[in-house]
């Protein structure tokens, strides 16, 4: 007896190794601690919810997603997007908020061979000569978002724009794009320290400056106290606030106020009109009891963006050549709607003009009032040669 | 003109905050002899028992008391507990261990508050902005915080140089060994001592929350400045903290404001837009390594040692 029970036991040990391979791991990268830690709230919840919606499963096959705490450094986050690699052995890497932390992250995925999809950040490099078939974007190349603010500002007439965005590479892209768009004059272009949280300074040296409007890229914990210490200040009335990734729903609970009224950007909204957008943000305002922001919409598309992949190899996660085909045609229900993925793996995608008003239980949301980029695709595409 | 003397008022309230943390630092540095790195963990203790006291009551003054009488409490109680074995240990073993007390704290907050950051609201009567010069607006609640940093420097310098208990601080700071030949319990004045210097630091840290994030952390970047602070003004002296606080706020709120133009005037604005941000950030390194190449001693080295 004793013997059967050893030499079952031996046989569940070789046995487990070929189980191990029939479950998807997903290695998800974001920030969990500090100001940006309500981000990375939005991310983890979205994507659980996808991975539930799923029934737990991606592709048919039973899933995990091991989440990690970037701290909003390059260093952290590059170092466990290596422990996942290694120690978990993960299928498919996802989640990055930050430019500089994916830029420093990206090389060891890449070599890997497991295939990446950036759920927010799309640093310049990324779309353009550090193209990888391995790596898609679920969100956007940094430059289209600023490049629709500075559009709509051109169009307006607008002139003597006020520039600030932390200085790390996204801030860079972020006026960048802007200028693209923007032909009228710049009256300056100010790079804060990230993850700055006092702008007294550069408040007093706009009001010095006295320009016509202000731009600003300030995401996370760095916007909500940029746009409460500016209506402070009380320049407010005579200097108007545009921004990009700054007013949205993970800062909005805590800007309230400052920000009614305000404009903003981008490829999606909680009010975006479709049957897939509809049933996410129910799902997720009933599970979670707040407002899905883009970075969870992202990040929920990311998970769906897997399971179609994996689906389309049947589960056969050795075969990457497939998965690569499946992701690239973008037939996934997106909460975007329908979208095509240009030659360096970023989206083609619209963008919408957003105003913060009020809804009909009084708290504040972000709601679209036009389209000011249809199928539009990055600026970058040209210098990716696929290998 | 507005522009200056505007950035001087931003350089003074952070300089004023400063000099709240490095108050503490460099009493209990200068007295005890002892290296506590634990100090921005009280700055964050106040900052927090402030933000969920306002938050909870709506009263600011209430958040302030509620803080003060935290840090009191759990730094008289950090200094039984914790330091008293430190005392007579070298100044390596005092960093390894207040350095695993911040972690110990930061940790805690996390579990009692959670990872994400908390928003304090400026209280509704701070909430406006004075008009000081004309044309200019102010935000109501930054004055207060200068008006309250210079209020409490006008305290700590009275109650150093004309109460009995300053006397004995100032002896302390001297000549520790007479002091207690003297008869004077040394231990409880050590302990007061800490308290104190707790105080400062949770009022600095109240004052902070409306204008920082409350966040697991936030008193690193505070307490590495607060020893640029206490080591450009002297170590031990309350003076230089106070002169060194004003100049380091000062040169910072000046190097973000000027530094940028001031490049860009002689060379191209997108070498300036790079190197501004990055040199105005080492300013104050720059300006505390200057002064230690004159002055070793700091500016005004308390005497007697």
């Amino acid at each position: 007896m004793k013997g059967i029970i050893v030499a079952a036991a031996a046989l569940s040990l070789l046995v487990a190794p070929a189980f191990a391979e029939q479950s998807v791991k997903i290695g998800f990268v974001t920030t969990l601690s500090g100001p940006a830690g309500v981000i990375g709230k939005h991310m983890k919840d979205a994507s659980t919810l996808a991975l539930e919606m799923l029934g737990g499963k991606i592709g048919g096959l039973p899933a995990t997603i091991v989440y990690g705490d970037d701290q909003f450094k390059p260093d952290v986050g590059r170092q466990i997007s290596e422990e996942m690699l290694q120690r978990d052995k993960v299928d498919f890497m996802t989640g990055f908020i930050w430019s500089n932390v994916l830029l420093a992250s990206y090389q060891p995925i890449i070599r890997s061979g497991v295939i990446l999809i950036g759920a927010n950040a799309g640093p310049h490099e990324l779309a353009g000569a550090m193209c990888a078939p391995n790596y898609f974007s679920a969100s956007w190349q940094n430059d289209q978002t600023p490049e629709a603010m500075g559009k709509f500002m051109n169009d307006r007439k607008m002139n003597d724009v006020y520039l600030i965005a932390p200085d790390y590479a996204a801030g860079r892209d972020m006026v960048n794009g802007f200028k693209r768009y923007f032909k009228g004059k710049v009256a300056a272009e100010v790079y804060t320290k990230p993850g700055q949280s006092d702008y007294q300074v550069e408040i007093s040296q706009i009001r010095q400056a006295a320009p016509k409007a202000l731009f600003i890229f300030l995401p996370g914990g760095m916007g909500i106290q940029f746009v409460k210490q500016y209506a402070q200040s009380g320049l407010r009335d005579q200097i108007p606030l545009y921004s990009a990734f700054t007013v949205d729903e993970t800062t909005l609970p805590a800007i309230g106020d400052a920000a009614a009224g305000n404009y903003e950007v981008s490829f999606w909204s909680p009010d975006l009109d479709n049957p897939r957008n509809q049933q996410f943000v129910a799902a997720f305002r009933a599970k979670y009891h707040y407002m899905p922001s883009y970075y969870a919409a992202q990040s929920f598309d990311a998970i769906n963006m897997i399971d179609a992949a994996v689906k389309a190899v049947k589960g056969n996660l050795a075969d990457k050549q497939g998965m690569i085909a499946a992701i690239d045609k973008a037939d996934f229900p997106s909460v975007r709607g329908a979208f095509k993925y240009g030659p360096n793996h970023f989206p083609i995608e619209n963008f919408y003009l957003l105003k913060i008003v009020k809804d009909a239980d009084g708290e504040y949301v972000r709601k679209i009032q036009s389209t000011i980029f249809a199928d539009h695709a990055d600026a970058y595409a040209s210098e990716c040669k696929m290998k | 003109m507005t522009a200056v003397l505007e950035q001087l008022l931003n350089g003074a309230q952070f300089g004023v905050m400063l000099f709240l943390m490095a108050a503490g630092l460099t009493l209990i540095f200068g007295i005890m002899n002892l290296i506590n790195l634990a100090h921005g963990s009280l700055y964050m203790a106040g900052a927090y028992v402030a933000a969920a006291t306002f938050a909870a009551s709506g009263s600011f003054l209430l958040a302030l008391l509620a803080a003060l009488a935290a840090a009191v409490a759990l730094g008289a109680a950090i200094e039984i507990v914790v330091f008293r074995t430190l005392y007579d240990r070298e100044h390596l073993d005092q960093v390894l261990a207040t350095f695993g007390l911040i972690l110990f704290f930061n940790e805690l907050v996390r579990m009692i508050w959670g990872a994400t950051a908390l928003y304090m609201q400026v209280p509704a009567f701070l909430a406006g902005h004075v008009e000081l010069l004309s044309g200019s607006p102010y935000p109501t609640y930054r004055l207060a915080v200068i008006g309250a940093g210079l209020a409490v420097a006008l305290l700590l310098h009275l109650l150093i140089a004309r109460t009995r208990i300053g006397m004995l601080i100032r002896a302390g700071a001297s000549n520790r060994a007479m002091v207690d030949a003297l008869g004077v319990n040394v231990t409880m004045l050590y302990t007061l001592v800490f308290a104190l210097g707790a105080a400062l630091a949770a009022f600095a840290g109240a004052m902070a929350g409306p204008i920082f994030t409350v966040e697991s952390g936030m008193g690193e970047s505070v307490l590495i400045l607060a020893f640029v602070v206490i080591v450009i003004g002297g170590i031990g002296s309350l003076r230089g903290a106070f002169v060194a606080a004003l100049l380091v706020g000062i040169v910072d709120a000046m190097g973000r404001a000027f530094l940028r133009p001031l490049l860009a005037s002689f060379m191209s604005h997108a070498t300036a837009d790079n190197a501004g941000p990055a040199l105005a950030s080492m300013l104050i390194y720059i300006l505390m390594a200057a002064i230690l190449l004159i002055r070793p001693q700091g500016l005004f080295p308390p005497r007697g040692r």
